[in-house]
Formats: C-alpha cells, structure tokens, sequence
C-alpha cells in the first residue's frame, strides 16, 4: 500500500546509530531506576520501624499485665465469726487481717497494721466470702488460701517500682518491704496468670480491673452496627450502583456520602446525642445507642467500599446475563453481587474495625461512665474498648499504666484478627475468571 | 495533508457530509496513507466509469438489496444516538428466515451499535436513544407495551470477548433455562443442557466435566459455550458481535462451521472485522461506513461486484 512512501529516517543526528543514542542516556535511566527503588525501600524501613517501636513499646509495658501477684494466707474461719444466719454478712476483711496478724505478731500500732493489711487486695475479702458461700463446711477449719496481692506489692514483684529512695516518697514503707521479703523467702508470694484481667469488670483496683466488661460492651455495640451498617449499607450502594437514574439527586447524594465517610467521628457522637437520646429518649451509655451511633459512622464506609466493589465487576458479566433475557434483578443478585462480595466484605471488615476502635463518638453519648458490672444485654450500661483504655490511662495508679498496654494488645489483636478474617473472606469468595 | 480539490467526488463528499464526519475523513486520509490513497485512485481511472454515482457518494443512500421477502426482523430508518452525536443514521435492513447476514466495515462504522439495537442492548447505555422502527416477527420490539427479557430470550447474543460466567460449565448453559422456567425437571435442564452443547459442537469436549468452572475451557471452548448458552433458551435470532475476533484461526474455523450448521434454525447477524469470514458463512452482506449503511446484498455479489465504490474500496483494502 506504501509503495510509494520513503524509507524512515529518524535520525536527527546523523552518523549516530540508534543503539548509540539510547546507550548515552541508559546509564541515566538506571540510575533513577536505582534511586526510585532505594526511596521506596527506605520508606518501607521507616514505616515499619515506628510500626516495630509501637509494637514493642506496648507489649513491652502492658505484657506483664497477664500476670498477677498472689500471696498466701493461713485463714482460720472462726465460727464465732459467723454467728448470723447469714453468711455473707460475716466480717470477712476481719478475718483476713487476722489472718495477717497472725503471721506477723510482732506489729503493733494502728499506722503499722494499716500498713500490714494494705499488703493484700481488698478483694480477698470477697475471695473468702465465695469460699464460705461454695463450701460451708469451712467453717471451723484453718486454710491456706491464695489471694491478690495489693497493686503496689503487685508493682515491686515485676520490679515497675524500686523499694530504693526516700521512704515518704514511696508507695511501699520500709516496714511493708521487710514483710514482703520474709513472705517471700517462706515462698507466700507468687506470680500466676492474671484470669483476673480477662472476667472482670472495671474497678478503681488496679488488681481487680478487668477488660471483659468492655470488650462485651464492644461486642454488643459493634453486632448492633454490623446487623444494621452492612444490609443497609449494600442495599444502598446496589441501588445507587446499579438501578439508579443518573441525575441531579444522585450525584447530590454521592457528593454526600463521601463527605459523611470524612466527618469527625465525634459529630456522629453529638448527632446520636441529639436524635437517640435527647429525641428518642433511649437509655445513655448502652451499647444499643452506641451500635447506633457507630452504624452511622460506617454506613458511608460500606457503601463507599460496596460501590466501588459493584463498579470493578466486569460488563461483560452484566452484558452476557443482560443477553440472555436475566432481569436487571437477576443480573445483580445471581452474577454481579457474588463478584463483588469480596470486596463489599472486606470494606465492611474494614469498617467495623474503625468502629471498633473509635472513641469519640461514644464519650458523646455517656459510653465513658465507670461500669463495673459486665453488660448482659443492649440496653445495660457499658463501656467499651477504646475508651477502657481511656480511662485507665487517665488513671493515677502505676499499676493501670501496664493495664492500658495490655488493653491496647487486646484491642489491637481484635483489629488483626478482623484485618485477618477479611482477607480470608476475599480469598475465599474470589471468583478467578 | 490535504485531500487535492481537483478530485470530483472528494470535492463532493468534503461539500456535503457533515462536519463530524469531514474530520473523521479527514483523519482517514491525511498522512502518508491519503497521498497513496489519492495516486490509487487517479492510477486506476475509475472516476470515468463511476462519475454518475457521485450523487449517491454524498448522499450515502443505501444501494443493493436490503429487503427480502419473508424477513424475520425487519428495521426501518433507525437512527441511533449517543446523547447528542450520531452514532448511526436511517438505517433500513431485513433479517431474513434461516441466513446470516455479515455486517462489516471499518471500526466505528456503527455496526455493532446497530447490531445491540436488535435486541436492545443499547437500553443499557446511558444518553442512548434509539429512533425509527425494529420489528422482530411484525412486532415493533420498541413499543412500550413490549418487554425487553422475553425479547432478549427471542434474541440472543454472542459477544466479542467470550464471557462465560464464572460458574460451571453446566450452570452456564443452564442459567438461561432456569430463570425462564423452560423446563419443568431436572432431567429436562440437562436435556436441553446436552443438546444445546452438541449444537454448539461442545458436548464431546466437556461432557466428562461439566462441573468445572466454563473459565478454565479455552478461548475457542469457552465462545462455543457462550453459544451454547445463547441458543439454549432457543432464540429465533442469534446477534453475534465479532465472535472469533480473540480467537485463533483453528477455533474461528469450528465457530464458522459451527454458524453454517446453526442456520438452518436460527437467523444469525454477525457482525465481522475480517472479510473472508463474511464471505465464507454469510449468504448476505451489510457494509456500514461512518454511520450509514452503504450497501446490501448478496454476499457473493457484494464481495465479487460491488456497487458502491466505498463497499469496493473498504474490500479492495484501501481503506479500512
């Protein structure tokens, strides 16, 4: 057809060859080649060296949270002390200073058997009173029994505080130490697996706090916002993906949701404030209002997620589905929905995990309170993770600072393994074609 | 580059088409393609004996055959647009009973805009806007009245790239059954499973694994079994858009057997980049050129003695 058409010339300078002229300037492509990698390899290493130093710096602090000092008591249950019919009104802190004074009857004057009874938690108190209220037949025997060590002993054993310095600027009294080293050469004081931190509630005792009313109070309030964000949140995007017109309203809507997914998650907070306690009257500080609250903060998430999940599902399945007389119905929900249910999964995954982890949104609406019971149900008070963490570092003890990190390993396993679970799911329903 | 104002029907053309069309011409002939193009032209003289079809150059009117006499869909003046530019004009074609009708032409013709027109595929294009009148069997498929799922199962349709579902090799074929309710059992669906798949020369290969997914059949299996797919809702008309275009020429001659066989119950459009291919299985041919359909007719007739000088220039290879 080009009979007629020159032989190319491309050569603006002649005599040089095209190889020669690519070959001057290649040294210069590899070297920026070169660079550009080394860049991204140095941004790897600094992002995953402040990822390394967050990691270490919260286990190294909160690890030795999981574990609990204990220390022995020899407790005689008296039976004059339990002259009432009922059991739980005995004088158990009695008998567990008794117990102490026993074992320490050299101490006199009321400043030092204060300081003897603060060695051990109050809480043993209670680990008594279940005892007797187990097993009756206790009383009248003496037992050995185990119970938590006060949270300052609880701090010296894992070596968080020093008995070294000036005694009135100590939590522990020379006295106090003395006793915890005889106790300890006659092997009474022990370390054991904090069961504690994982079945109870809050508590202003750093030894008796527990993450469990928390993470029931997240459960309660992230299955509120699952049930609710994810099936309205798919429905919205199929029908704004799929069946709606394109117009005006549409796109106002569109513009709408991705400024809602940027709004501060505390305007959602004062937003649930407003509408489902002021307005609606539900009760404060329960996971029911929270789950709602967070389901609006993740709606725009999903659908975001979703949309973009419909959109990347090729035409040609909706062409051959079309083609074949489906229904536009048909279409969506036998061919292009299983498509894009990977993806609408992981941006649901993603989302709760945000969800999970905010705190703003529920300090609006009273999930902040101190709750030591653990919540049962939706509608009793409770408080979640994050601000759990919130609060105990907020608090003064030394010994809630090792509980935050702890709280914080929790929460950042929830977030991995929700992470985990949503690139299993899209593994899982990946459709290779 | 200019086309030389001397030319009589180059002058004409660049007069008379519209100005979208001029640039696209425009584009066509400028470069060294167009100085060949031009010395072609004067060096075989064929200006002489064609001078009178001038006129019918600048108006594009359709010349051959378009009608037939006992056609199955039959359209009329159909103009096609995608929001305000025209993607085809006044198009006037018959389908008839058992032929395949080849429609070719350079890319961007409109063909395959025409062909989704027959089964309303454009419905799914937003700004898409369809005017004149399609029949299928004398009933006009754009009347409001007329719904286009039972229409698109009357018309099936065979893509470019071959798209099976990612399902099984069985759900494939049986989708289309299943959600017309064709079949009342089990064993009827895979009756119709198994004849559609014979049809569509199929059945031997995957017969023993029908179970596994249609995506891990090659390309040529997997056209055969979007094919299968398509007439096992038995349609009355096939719309096939450029169906061996991804295919290599082993695979694209079992689809051409398989459309000589599949003529004698269906009507099948196809529409087709490579001529021979035209001219191997159809009995009629459309040539399409910017939007108007320049000329039909017998496929032998059209490809040996054209009359049109575009349908000659595009078979020649001039162009195109």
């Amino acid at each position: 057809m080009n009979n007629n058409a020159q032989p190319p010339v491309c050569c603006d300078t002649p005599g040089r060859s095209l190889s020669e002229r690519i070959g001057r300037d290649l040294p210069r492509r590899y070297r920026a080649e070169k660079r550009f990698r080394r860049l991204g390899l140095t941004a790897i290493v600094v992002a995953l060296s402040f990822l390394v130093f967050l990691f270490g710096s919260i286990i190294g602090s909160g690890y030795s949270a999981f574990r609990q000092t204990y220390v022995e008591l020899a407790v005689t249950f008296d039976e004059s002390a339990f002259t009432s019919e009922n059991l739980a009104a005995a004088d158990f802190p009695g008998l567990v200073k008794q117990s102490l004074r026993t074992m320490f009857p050299e101490v006199e004057g009321r400043a030092a058997l204060k300081n003897l009874y603060r060695i051990v938690s109050p809480s043993a108190a209670y680990t008594l009173q279940d005892m007797v209220a187990e097993n009756p037949k206790l009383i009248g025997t003496t037992q050995r029994i185990w119970v938590l060590a006060d949270d300052d002993v609880d701090m010296l054993i894992k070596g968080q505080i020093s008995g070294a310095g000036e005694e009135a600027n100590r939590r522990l009294k020379d006295d106090q130490l003395a006793w915890i080293t005889t106790l300890r050469d006659q092997g009474r004081i022990e370390t054991r697996f904090n069961t504690t931190f994982f079945t109870a509630g809050d508590s202003r005792e750093p030894e008796q706090a527990g993450i469990r009313g928390a993470v029931m109070g997240s459960f309660y309030s992230l299955l509120i916002t699952l049930l609710l964000s994810f099936p309205i949140g798919v429905m919205a995007a199929i029908y704004l993906e799929e069946f709606a017109p394109d117009n005006i309203l549409t796109n106002v809507i569109e513009v709408n949701i991705n400024n809602l997914a940027a709004v501060p998650s505390i305007i959602f907070g004062l937003l649930g404030l407003a509408i489902f306690i002021n307005f609606f009257g539900m009760p404060r500080s329960t996971p029911v209002v929270g789950g709602l609250v967070l389901t609006l903060m993740t709606l725009p998430v999903i659908i975001i997620a979703s949309r973009a999940a419909l959109k990347s599902v090729p035409p040609s399945i909706r062409e051959a589905a079309l083609g074949i007389g489906a229904s536009k119905m048909q279409t969506v929900i036998h061919h292009v929905l299983p498509l894009a249910l990977p993806g609408m999964l992981t941006g649901t995954i993603i989302g709760m995990a945000r969800a999970l982890g905010d705190t703003a949104p529920l300090l609006m609406i009273g999930m902040i309170a101190f709750i030591v019971d653990i919540p049962s149900g939706f509608t009793d008070p409770a408080t979640a993770l994050p601000v759990q963490i919130f609060l105990w570092a907020d608090s003064p003890e030394r010994a809630f600072t090792e509980k935050t990190s702890a709280a914080i390993m929790i929460l950042l396993a929830f977030l991995i393994a929700m992470n985990a679970t949503a690139v299993f799911l899209r593994k899982k329903f990946e459709i290779k074609w | 580059m200019m086309v030389p104002a001397c030319h009589p029907i180059a002058t004409t053309h660049f007069q008379t088409a519209n100005r979208g069309i001029s640039t696209m011409f425009m584009k066509l002939t400028s470069g060294p393609a167009g100085s060949t193009r031009q010395s072609t032209m004067e060096g075989t003289g064929f200006a002489d004996s064609r001078q009178q079809e001038a006129g019918a150059v600048a108006q594009r009117q359709t010349v051959g055959e378009s009608f037939v006499a006992d056609p199955r869909m039959t359209a009329r003046d159909v103009a096609v647009y995608y929001g305000d530019k025209c993607a085809i004009r006044s198009i006037s074609i018959d389908v008839g009973c058992n032929e395949v009708l080849a429609m070719i032409g350079p890319s961007g013709c409109g063909k395959s805009t025409f062909l989704r027109c027959l089964n309303r595929m454009n419905d799914t294009v937003p700004g898409c806007r369809v005017t004149g009148e399609i029949r299928l069997d004398g009933e006009d498929i754009y009347a409001p009245s007329v719904d286009v799922v039972p229409l698109r199962a009357r018309v099936g349709m065979v893509f470019q790239k071959p798209n099976p579902f990612p399902k099984s090799i069985f759900d494939n074929v049986a989708y289309g059954p299943k959600i017309h309710g064709l079949t009342r059992t089990k064993a009827e669906l895979e009756e119709i499973v198994e004849t559609s798949l014979s049809k569509a020369g199929l059945w031997e290969e995957v017969k023993d694994r029908l179970q596994e997914p249609g995506t891990g059949l090659s390309g040529g299996q997997q056209q055969r079994l979007c094919i299968a797919r398509a007439i096992a809702v038995s349609p009355e008309v096939i719309l096939m858009d450029e169906p061996c275009s991804a295919l290599d020429p082993i695979a694209t001659a079992r689809i051409e057997d398989l459309i000589a066989e599949l003529r004698l119950q269906y009507s099948i459009v196809i529409v087709t980049h490579a001529m021979q291919q035209a001219s191997r299985v159809s009995q009629r041919t459309a040539y399409f050129h910017l939007g108007d359909l320049i000329e039909v007719g017998p496929t032998e007739r059209v490809f040996t003695n054209p009359r049109h000088r575009l349908t000659e220039d595009y078979i020649t290879g001039r162009f195109g």
